[in-house]
């Protein structure tokens, strides 16, 4: 991979972000956090690995992107709108009655919005189904899902990575970010859902450990999993809640908080003038 | 003698002749397919047929994806487990986005006697009913499950059908066509009028005959179509009646009795509801057993006739 095509997808992901800060707003509540944890992942996907078409969503031969963790939806707009399947001034409108981008996915509202997602839990379980029902029609598209930690704990997720094992959806593809917050507080002490690399390789999938905001690293990840046949690929990227915004990062208030105008000002001037650190 | 037939076999049989015609039918099934009858399907199709385990969350879901590549998923299980373990995953994978999924609920109503409260769903056709966007459908007899299971393979948005084990008389002529919405007139009458569906059209009937003894002529309507209805078709079979009776074997909260009150308010007519009150069911070594204890009898039918014309 050449550095500049790395340094074009983190360019991307800190614009991801700076949308993310100017949707939350002041004074409104929103899912900055869980956001932009997983900025980086998205970015790689929607703007170096899946193969789409925001001139035409609907392309049968396009890979699906699905937000199973949908509280997070404020990443996926930014990206559908950096990629052009909307105008960039409907972020604006986001949440705004009548607007297309609902508070949590809704395909029928959003170009680019592949499943309703955001009861935690089902979102994989649609993903499977969709793998499968591409499978039937020889389409060789790959289905990203990307699941969160806090999440791990609906029982369904766990009928669903049975499902995909047992199916052997391999052009099912989940990211799990692993940002350690849950809404009312760390993973490991609210409702630990660890150990995880044991749990989904137990569950038959193939899995691998990546730093999620490594862009080089998710790239690899996402290509090396192409070659696993037979089994649905499980990457876990390590993240931090609210990466790239220094005041937010790994601190829970900002799972669905609210940013004043100071913070605001601060989020926008860093990630506006191009510094993340 | 009115011929009989089994809803559920005739549910199997039919998916199977869908699936020959619409290529893009797809049958999903959490273990109990010699009941619901999908094991007719997956002998036909089997790289059309998903055995999903005894995971009907995950079943559910999957259905909604299978639908987004542009199948026509039918998910099979009880009905107690179709409509209620699953409610959340209808309501936000598939109502909210209108996908076509078709939810089977089979075993309903007190139809799977012996295996207790647990089991007998009596409550699927209301929690279905309120949500939005879903159709709400059930059959009266083998020929109505037949229409309806083939239109379902064209039909738009998610379908929620309720099927019993129980063998019934034919009630509906042969291949009337399936019009969402349409109640049936079964029997005409000049009295009184039982809306009905399910099992409890061809009681309604039995309590018809019962009546018409002592000179009272009982129209029966079989409101097959749940939602959507035809208010007005509804309200014109109520016209003209002395009183107005419902039947059905399901909770009185919700389903066919709540329906039929919003629509002949304001109405001068009288009406009286058979239903389950507000209790779960039992194990009984027979399904009549049930029928008589929980008041869902002909006999019962035909008291609240009297009643009603009262």
């Amino acid at each position: 991979m050449e550095r500049n095509e790395i340094k074009r997808l983190e360019d991307i992901a800190r614009a991801i972000r700076l949308d993310i800060v100017q949707m939350v707003g002041v004074g409104q509540k929103g899912h900055l956090g869980g956001s932009c944890s997983i900025a980086d992942v998205v970015t790689a996907l929607y703007f170096s690995k899946m193969r789409h078409d925001p001139e035409n969503p609907a392309w049968p031969e396009r890979d699906r992107f699905l937000l199973s963790k949908g509280h997070a939806a404020l990443v996926q707009y930014a990206a559908l709108a950096e990629a052009g399947y909307f105008p960039k001034d409907e972020l604006k409108n986001t949440k705004c009655l009548g607007a297309m981008l609902q508070g949590h996915p809704d395909l029928k509202s959003t170009p680019g919005v592949e499943a309703n997602t955001g009861s935690l839990g089902q979102g994989l379980s649609i993903a499977c189904g969709m793998a499968a029902g591409l499978r039937i029609d020889g389409c060789n598209s790959r289905i990203y899902c990307v699941i969160g930690d806090g999440e791990l704990a609906e029982g369904q997720i766990w009928e669903a990575a049975m499902a995909a094992s047992a199916f052997k959806l391999d052009r099912l593809v989940s990211i799990l970010d692993r940002n350690g917050l849950q809404a009312m507080g760390p993973v490991k002490q609210r409702f630990d859902t660890n150990p995880l690399v044991e749990k989904w390789r137990a569950f038959g999938w193939h899995v691998v450990e990546i730093d999620g905001h490594d862009m080089r690293a998710i790239l690899d990840a996402l290509n090396a999993g192409d070659a696993v046949e037979g089994q649905p690929k499980m990457i876990i990227a390590q993240t931090v809640k609210g990466a790239g915004i220094p005041f937010a990062e790994n601190r829970v208030e900002f799972h669905n908080g609210q940013l004043d105008a100071a913070q605001f000002e601060t989020a926008c001037a860093l990630l506006g003038a191009g510094r993340t650190d | 003698m009115r011929n009989i037939q089994n809803p559920r076999e005739v549910y199997g049989r039919t998916l199977v002749e869908i699936g020959c015609e619409y290529p893009n039918v797809v049958v999903l099934e959490a273990d109990l397919g010699k009941s619901t009858m999908s094991c007719y399907f997956e002998d036909a199709f089997p790289e059309r047929f998903f055995e999903m385990g005894i995971a009907e969350a995950n079943m559910t879901s999957f259905a909604a994806g299978l639908s987004l590549t542009g199948k026509i998923p039918f998910t099979n299980s009880f009905a107690v487990f179709a409509a209620g373990r699953a409610f959340d995953q209808i309501r936000q994978g598939i109502c909210i986005p209108a996908l076509n999924v078709r939810i089977i609920g089979s075993s309903c109503g007190f139809s799977d006697f012996g295996d207790g409260s647990t089991h007998q769903s009596i409550e699927d056709v209301s929690i279905m009913r309120a949500l939005p966007n879903m159709t709400v459908l059930v059959p009266a007899d083998g020929n109505e499950t037949r229409v309806m299971t083939r239109a379902l393979a064209e039909y738009r948005g998610p379908v929620y059908m309720r099927i019993t084990r129980n063998d019934l008389p034919d009630v509906m002529p042969e291949d009337t066509p399936f019009t969402a919405g349409k109640p049936h007139l079964i029997r005409q009458g000049k009295d009184c009028v039982v809306f009905a569906n399910g099992q409890m059209v061809s009681l309604a009937l039995e309590a018809a005959e019962m009546v018409a003894a002592e000179g009272i002529s009982l129209r029966v309507v079989n409101v097959s179509s749940i939602k959507p209805v035809d208010v007005r078709a509804l309200k014109e079979m109520v016209g003209g009646m002395k009183g107005v009776v419902t039947a059905e074997e399901h909770v009185l909260i919700g389903g066919l009795a709540s329906l039929i009150h919003e629509v002949i308010q304001g109405m001068p007519v009288s009406m009286q509801s058979i239903g389950i009150r507000d209790i779960f069911g039992q194990s009984a070594h027979s399904y009549d057993d049930l029928l008589k204890a929980y008041g869902l009898t002909p006999v019962d039918i035909a008291d609240a006739v009297r009643q009603a014309m009262r």
